[in-house]
């Protein structure tokens, strides 16, 4: 569904990205993980056209994405929730959903996803006029990733949904990924949580400095030393 | 079908007060310091609403916009005492130049964020002045004198067409998306909402508004010089956007009006008016850090008295 292929990412003179190259398959849940600065979050902004690549090639559904701006890439079908939720605070969750789905017409199609969204997270029924930045962190992150369900992504991009988050709710909205992912959408999950990202992940790369170091399914990762030392606490 | 019985219903008053203010000007009941004091503050409700449209709605923190004021003060002129056109289509000239001149400020300069855009702005807007300054077609330093053409009727319906387009336009899926882009404008990229067009389209519209506040404002005085359309007077703008509480229409308005008054009652005191100016505002900022209606509308007090009540009901 979606290739990347060498792609090189700068940030003025700083190279973010070196090189990195991955794949998504249709239906599936990828999950990237790293440190701190390794790249992560460049990499999806790259992917949903918030960046241009200097270099390489991203194909999705066959055709190339690479450098095209960010509208076009919504219709395509790739959301992407942004790192640290970024709800719009002076509006309601209501307001949030809708512009989640600015770029779509088929009134019918919007109503129906307000619904399925309001079923994945009843919390955000009960606050739906509340101002979203009077939500908490767990709450915002949900409307985050309403808001981009509801622009009806083929592909979700994820990054850090559990960043600041309790145990608790860290569970409840890795189980809604899966059930997102069940009912058909395609995720690319960045994560530091690498523990529940690979629980959750049919496979997995992990990023360092701007380079993909290490790939495979999520099991094996799980298994690697490199991969337990670094990511998983030595466990 | 509610919504709009309620915009008729401010429609209706604000014709109502038209005909009773007019009524009272042609029976000479109101005498020319008072309906002078009346356009002036129509012509600020129009400035401060175009910019609450540029900083209040979209984010973008633009000082410059008596540069508009400018363009649309002197382009009407022109039309009017050079070529003789109807003042109303003067008017209109002098706001569709204004956007234009919003157009090629704003293409290069809204990619800007914060201080650096404000800035920029101000830089632009000191750019248009001295433009004026220097050109002897309008009169250079001197200024250019202007037949009295501003009424009463042209000044409330230059702001009631203003408040109505941007209301409207706030309300719309385009205002919806100029206010993601003043909440977050990453996360309203990433909605797949073009910042880039939507900030450039509220700082030509703004300057639209501001360029018919222009024609007005140069019509009702006999003569109009560059001195006029300084930083100070983009700053009196400012206040009013900043004082009404940034995001409100109602705010600036009310602002605008409250601030106009104010000063034409302090010109009676030259040596400390700008003193106590200055201390109207920083005794309203202090009681009401995010100005006097924050980023509510007065039509939010009204809906929330009527929920209230619906409560009360249901409890019985
Ligand atoms: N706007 C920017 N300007 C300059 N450098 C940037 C910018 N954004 C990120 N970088 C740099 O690019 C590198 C990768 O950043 P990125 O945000 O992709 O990291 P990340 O893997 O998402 O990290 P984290 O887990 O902390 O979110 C870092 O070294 C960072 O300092
Ligand atoms: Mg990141």
């Amino acid at each position: 569904m979606l290739k990347v292929n060498d792609i090189n990412v700068f940030y003025g003179n700083i190279q973010a990205l070196k090189g990195v190259s991955l794949e998504v398959n249709e239906g599936e849940i990828v999950t990237l993980i790293g440190a701190n600065g390794a790249g992560k979050s460049t990499l999806l902004k790259t992917l949903s056209g918030l960046l241009k690549p200097k270099q390489g090639t991203i194909e999705y559904l066959g055709s190339s994405i690479a450098g095209k701006q960010a509208q076009s890439i919504v219709k395509a079908g790739i959301s992407h929730v942004p790192e640290g939720r970024r709800v719009f605070a002076n509006m309601t969750v209501e307001e949030n959903l809708e512009l989640g789905a600015y770029l779509r017409k088929d009134k019918d199609g919007i109503a129906k996803d307000l619904q399925r969204v309001f079923e994945l997270f009843p919390r955000l029924l009960e606050r739906r006029k509340q101002q979203s930045g009077t939500l908490s962190g767990g709450e915002q992150q949900m409307l985050a990733m309403g808001r981009a369900i509801m622009a009806k992504p083929k592909l979700l991009l994820l990054d850090e949904p559990s960043m600041g988050l309790a145990p608790l709710m860290v569970k409840t909205i890795f189980s809604i990924v899966k059930e997102i992912n069940k009912e058909g959408t395609t995720i690319l999950l960045v994560e530091q949580n690498a523990h529940m990202a690979l629980s959750v992940a049919d496979r997995a790369y992990v990023i360092e400095t701007g380079r993909v170091v290490l790939s495979g399914t999520a099991k094996e990762l799980k298994e690697t030393e490199q991969v337990k030392a670094a990511y998983l606490g030595g466990l | 079908m509610k919504k709009s019985k309620v915009f008729w219903l401010y429609a209706i008053i604000a014709l109502i007060v038209y005909a009773i203010v007019q009524f009272m000007i042609t029976s000479d009941q109101l005498d020319m310091y008072y309906s002078n004091l009346l356009i002036t503050i129509a012509i600020n409700i129009i400035l401060a609403v175009s910019l609450h449209l540029v900083i209040g709605i979209t984010g973008q923190f633009s000082i410059g916009h008596a540069g508009f004021l400018a363009v649309g003060a002197y382009i009407s002129a022109i039309c009017t005492m050079h070529f003789d056109l109807p003042f109303p289509v003067a008017l209109f000239i002098g706001a569709v130049v204004a956007a234009l001149a919003g157009l090629v400020v704003g293409i290069p300069s809204l990619r800007l964020k914060g201080d650096y855009l404000a800035i920029a702005t101000l830089g632009f807007a000191e750019i248009i002045r001295i433009i004026f300054l220097n050109t002897d077609y309008v009169g250079g330093a001197a200024g250019m004198q202007i037949t009295q053409m501003t009424t009463w009727t042209y000044a409330f319906f230059g702001v009631f067409i203003t408040v109505i387009i941007i209301a409207n336009f706030t309300k719309s899926r385009h205002g919806r998306a100029c206010i993601a882009v003043r909440e977050d404008e990453i996360a309203a990229d990433a909605m797949g909402i073009n910042t880039t067009y939507y900030k450039v389209v509220a700082f030509a519209l703004g300057s639209f508004f501001a360029g018919l506040a222009g024609g007005l404002f140069s019509h009702n005085f006999y003569i109009i010089q560059p001195s006029q359309f300084g930083f100070l007077k983009s700053f009196d703008i400012l206040i009013y956007v900043v004082l009404g509480g940034l995001g409100s229409l109602s705010g600036a308005i009310i602002a605008a009006i409250l601030l106009t008054v104010v000063s034409m009652y302090l010109t009676e005191f030259p040596e400390t008016r700008m003193i106590i100016y200055s201390l109207v505002l920083i005794i309203v900022m202090l009681y009401r850090p995010s100005g006097l209606m924050g980023t509510k509308e007065i039509t939010d007090y009204f809906k929330l008295g009527k929920r209230s009540k619906g409560g009360n009901l249901d409890d019985q």
